[in-house]
């Protein structure tokens, strides 16, 4: 069978349900910004497959910033999870309800 | 007129259109720049505020001559150009409208004149001629207006200078009270007067008054089955300023204010802007009555016939209540309350005769010698050092002899003695209610007898006899600067209809008036201006003096006949009494007239708990429809909302990613399906 463009969607939507299933079940921090980054790379799939299918390099240019900008964005938000603990001496979400009112 | 005179007038016209601002502007230019700039130096203020007036009235004059067959138009701006109204500010100078701003004016400053010597001890001199010159100009207002829409706003004007005059005295609760009852009762007669004036305007698509009377002339019953009520409605606004039943109750409280006040505003000039206004939009009435569906049955009844009838039953009732009545000021009210109803009935029953102009006539008379006697009254009170009370004086005609022979004029005048003014205006008011409506002749005769006697009774109780008390006994003539006004005032009171004058209202009136004999024939042809009049004034004196007898005997008889009767009952009654003999003899009639058929009592018995009763109602339907339901309702359930929505703000990350993932699930779901 000839690998078609519906086979990336397809892997590139489980990726992304993997993703936000960890996003949403895991209670770490760390973990839930794993699955943030998988669920990023799984557009990034999908947008690679778009343009090899649309002889179109559109969606390429479109993953290279995506990559770059989540570089600077997980040096951030990995920083922001160190001050985080460096406070409060825990990286869990349930730990983390100071937003209720 | 031919074309070329025409073009003559309308060139004239716009040459003068200043001089009729200038009019109009005097009294309110120097009244405001000597209240801003020289309150505090009373003297200046108040020559200033007379000077006002003053050339006022010089200016009255000229436009009084120039002003001719043709009304001069002097729009001066679009106030509110709204598609379908344009509401102008502009003055309509023609005859009736110059003749009114001169009878104001010339009012206006020998009270004015008066007032410094009434006034002369009074700490807030200069507020009061302030307030006189406001007063002043919106009366002016009303009368040089060529719009329905700007007499409405002076009106109200006027309607806030009386309410600040009546009150000037505020220190006194009776004065605020009575300000403010007057104020009231003007206002609900001003509601109707607005309502009138947009069912004209509904009906014609124009407030301009040359455009309504051209309008009216072409189509008179362009209001269609509107036609009597809006008559009415508008009537009802002179309803309130001329203090007819059942709106009368004001004008007796409003005597609260300064006597020159109530001589200026109060008989002269404020109170006859209603009869004036009926004048004004007289084309109104000359419609046949027509009513909407539901009014079917008062079939043909046209407002002119109504507004005659309640002026005919004021004028009885008011000269019935004057009758005992012992204040001298609220005698003279009753009197002036009565002489209203007098026009306001010729100015009805004229509607069935195509003109107003016997009781503009009246109107006009009676200005100069209400005036008077009220300005008499105000010597005779300022002598006797703030009495008021007639059986209080008594043997004043040594003590002031002018004041006492001013007002002995006044009372002829007024009772309609020949030849004084009074008997020839009141003649055409009989002559008028004859040819219309018999019952209202015979109660307009009787109200005739009623005014001979209590102005004779006055007379005779405060002037005559003995003086009753301390202050009677010591009183004395008053300053010169009160005397000469009431010399002044007492010669148009005797003299003024011996002019041709019933017949130049009639022609400024458009109708074809009652003439007396010479009289009429020469002013049929009335040409434009001032200098005729002085030539017509020899046939024209010798037709007014005796014109009565000759051009409808049975009135001017009856007109006599009711001096007659009304003095000499006077005389029996009051000739030697030191108190009133007629409680006695009347008994509880007595009371009921002395209590003015108990008005005041039976408006707070009946309407004060009606008001209160609305009020509860409006208060409950604040407080809990609108504040409760409306308000607190609404408040109350968006924090019920706001409390239950709270519990969604769990705090946890997670919970809200999953909710938002469900909810961009479902907005994805139905779009994508």
């Amino acid at each position: 069978m000839e690998t078609g463009l519906p086979h990336y969607l397809i892997v590139s939507a489980l990726l992304f349900s993997l993703g936000l299933l960890g996003v949403i079940a895991r209670r770490s921090l760390l973990v839930m910004y794993m699955s943030l980054e998988l669920m990023l790379n799984a557009a990034n799939l999908a947008l690679v497959a778009f343009s090899r299918f649309n002889q179109n390099l559109n969606g390429q240019v479109m993953v290279f910033f995506i990559i770059t900008v989540a570089a600077a964005e997980v040096a951030v938000g990995l920083a922001l999870i160190v001050a985080l603990f460096r406070k409060r001496q825990t990286s869990h979400v349930e730990d983390l309800a100071s937003l209720k009112l | 007129m031919d074309a070329h005179a025409t073009q003559q007038v309308a060139e004239a016209g716009s040459k003068y259109q200043d001089l009729a601002w200038m009019v109009l502007a005097s009294p309110l230019i120097c009244g405001a720049g000597s209240w801003f700039l020289s309150r505090r130096l009373r003297g200046l203020t108040a020559g200033f505020n007379i000077a006002g007036v003053l050339l006022s009235l010089v200016l009255g004059v000229i436009l009084f001559g120039i002003s001719g067959d043709h009304p001069l138009a002097a729009t001066a701006f679009h106030w509110l150009p709204i598609p379908g109204l344009d509401l102008t500010i502009g003055l309509q100078i023609d005859r009736l409208s110059s003749l009114m701003a001169l009878v104001v004016t010339a009012v206006a400053s020998l009270v004015m004149i008066y007032s410094t010597g009434y006034m002369h001890d009074d700490r807030s001199y200069s507020r009061f001629f302030c307030t006189l010159s406001l007063f002043v100009f919106s009366m002016l207002g009303i009368v040089l207006a060529d719009n329905l829409m700007m007499i409405f706003v002076f009106w109200e004007l006027v309607g806030v200078s009386s309410y600040l005059l009546i009150g000037f005295w505020h220190e006194r609760p009776a004065a605020g009270d009575a300000a403010k009852k007057a104020f009231l009762s003007n206002r609900l007669g001003d509601f109707g007067f607005l309502l009138g004036i947009l069912i004209v305007w509904a009906a014609t698509g124009t407030l301009n008054l040359a455009e309504l009377s051209a309008k009216f002339g072409a189509n008179p019953s362009i209001l269609g089955s509107m036609a009597s009520i809006a008559g009415l409605l508008v009537f009802m606004g002179a309803m309130g300023k001329s203090a007819q039943f059942p709106l009368h109750v004001w004008l007796p409280d409003a005597m609260e204010g300064p006597t020159p006040v109530s001589a200026l505003i109060h008989a002269a000039t404020m109170v006859a802007a209603g009869v004036y206004m009926l004048c004004r939009v007289f084309f109104l009435y000359t419609a046949p009555g027509a009513w909407p569906a539901p009014l079917d049955f008062l079939g043909g009844l046209g407002a002119g016939t109504i507004i005659g009838y309640i002026g005919g039953f004021t004028a009885l009732l008011a000269a019935l209540i004057a009758v005992q009545q012992n204040d001298i000021k609220r005698i003279l009210a009753y009197s002036t309350l009565s002489q209203l109803g007098y026009m306001v009935m010729a100015v009805g029953l004229g509607a069935q005769l195509g003109t107003p102009a016997s009781g503009m006539y009246h109107l006009v008379t009676h200005a100069f010698f209400k005036a008077m006697l009220f300005l008499g009254a105000g010597s005779v009170i300022h002598a006797c050092h703030h009495e008021q009370d007639i059986w209080k004086m008594g043997g004043l005609w040594k003590k002031m002899p002018k004041t006492f022979w001013t007002f002995v004029i006044g009372t002829a005048a007024l009772a309609g003695l020949p030849p004084f003014s009074g008997f020839y205006s009141k003649d055409e008011v009989l002559v008028t209610a004859l040819e219309v409506n018999p019952v209202l002749f015979v109660i307009a005769v009787l109200v005739a007898i009623l005014t001979t006697f209590y102005m004779v009774r006055l007379v005779v109780v405060a002037f005559l006899g003995e003086a009753r008390s301390e202050s009677a006994s010591h009183a004395h003539e008053s300053p010169t600067v009160m005397t000469w006004p009431l010399l002044i005032l007492a010669v148009p009171s005797v003299a003024l209809a011996w002019l041709p004058l019933g017949e130049f209202i009639g022609s400024a009136l458009g109708g074809h008036g009652h003439g007396h004999g010479a009289a009429h024939t020469a002013v049929e042809k009335y040409p434009v201006g001032i200098l005729p009049l002085i030539e017509n004034l020899s046939n024209g004196v010798n037709g007014a003096l005796f014109g009565p007898f000759n051009h409808n005997a049975l009135a001017a008889m009856m007109g006599l006949f009711a001096v007659l009767i009304g003095s000499s009952l006077a005389w029996t009654c009051y000739g030697k009494a030191s108190s009133d003999p007629l409680p006695k003899t009347l008994g509880g009639w007595a009371r009921l007239l002395k209590g003015r058929f108990y008005f005041d009592e039976i408006y707070s018995g009946v309407f004060v708990p009606l008001h209160d009763f609305a009020g509860a109602v409006a208060d409950w339907i604040d407080r809990w429809i609108i504040a409760g339901l409306g308000i607190r309702g609404l408040h109350g359930s968006v924090e019920l909302v706001g409390r239950a929505l709270r519990l969604v703000q769990s705090g946890n990350l997670q919970t809200y990613t999953f909710l938002f993932a469900a909810g961009l699930a479902v907005v994805a779901w139905f779009t994508l399906r």
